[in-house]
């Protein structure tokens, strides 16, 4: 189709598009005008059903508890994906990589990024934890605690210490953990019921809200998700880094 | 904090369009990883910290980080079979 034939159907789909969507944007309720009931409800009953004082995790991790699991699964799934497109297969050879991007010089880390990356390697390590453990408390849990635990091995990538970053980052040890995190979400919903309960009910005895071991399964289940997303990023990562860090020596 | 919102929905609108408007993909890496960091700030005046608190990591730092080794992977394919050609053109 010529340009000039294009530009009538493109005005004619733009202006369909904006008429049915400022109709709909009509319909909307008011900013900030909250008209649903379940948030009421959740909000009433969170504290004293549960323990939980954020609200978000008891929504995620207890009353819609198996649809969390399966996103969870997206997230395992998307990384077995990666790794199982990018893996090497037996007798298939690579040519040897240049270290750098094409037309650039191999530039030595420098002490200032070493010394910074390397002092927030443990800061954000227990960041990382802290978030995981304290879901049930305040925002946070297990999936924004494992992305933060995730980004430490990054830090020592950063700083150049290529070696001490496969040794963390090896699949070794990064695999096992990846499917016990995955699998420990299923368990804990399947011990429920061995108890002769619902799927994922929350069988753990209450204990008042705000500490660590508050919220019952949901404290558990925010450490497998934790572990298993943590796991996830860090695989994706050493996939991705693999090539580059074959023939990289350390310092 | 009506005003807050609105500042940052505008500065999000307009991160967005940079990141379309960006064409050098090395450059539309860094550009989606402040429209990332943006985002995350959008949700937390939004209340949602939680939310927010993924934002920061994936869209700021995991995202960009996953299209930059994408683009060196791209560039270094690109690179080989130009090399490639040449040599076999000159035989």
């Amino acid at each position: 189709m010529r340009r000039s034939a294009r530009l009538p159907v493109f005005f004619v789909a733009a202006g369909g598009f904006a008429a049915l969507f400022l109709a709909g944007l009509r319909g909307l309720p008011p900013f900030q005008q909250y008209r649903g009931p379940y948030g009421y409800v959740l909000n009433a009953i969170s504290v004293p059903q549960r323990g939980i004082t954020d609200v978000v995790s008891a929504v995620n991790f207890d009353f819609r508890g198996f649809d969390t699991l399966g996103e969870e699964y997206i997230l395992f799934t998307s990384v077995i994906g990666v790794v199982a497109l990018l893996r090497r297969l037996a007798g298939e050879t690579r040519p040897a990589q240049e270290q750098t991007a094409p037309g650039r010089p191999e530039v030595e880390t420098s002490d200032a990024t070493r010394v910074f990356t390397l002092t927030l390697v443990g800061m954000v390590t227990l960041f990382g934890l802290y978030i995981v453990s304290h879901g049930q408390i305040s925002p946070g849990g297990g999936f924004q605690g494992g992305t933060i635990l995730a980004t430490s091995p990054l830090m020592v990538y950063l700083a150049g210490d290529f070696e001490s970053f496969r040794r963390i980052a090896s699949t070794r040890l990064v695999e096992p953990a990846e499917a016990l995190g995955a699998a420990g979400y299923a368990f804990i919903g399947l011990a429920a019921m061995a108890l002769g309960f619902a799927f994922l009910y929350n069988f753990i005895p209450q204990v008042g809200p705000g500490t660590v071991i508050s919220g019952g399964t949901v404290a558990l289940i925010d450490a497998t998700v934790g572990l298993e997303v943590a796991a996830g990023f860090v695989l994706l990562l050493t996939t991705f880094l693999e090539e580059f860090l074959s023939g990289r020596g350390s310092r | 904090m009506l005003f807050m919102q609105g500042l940052i929905l505008t500065m999000v609108a307009g991160a967005g369009a940079a990141v379309v408007f960006t064409r050098d993909p090395l450059k539309q890496a860094l550009a989606i990883s402040l429209y990332g960091i943006l985002l995350s700030l959008l949700f937390f005046l939004l209340q949602a910290p939680d939310v927010s608190l993924s934002q920061i990591v994936v869209g700021a730092v995991a995202l960009p980080l996953m299209i930059l080794l994408a683009i060196v992977k791209v560039r270094k394919d690109a690179e080989e079979r130009r090399r490639k050609e040449a040599t076999e053109r000159g035989r």
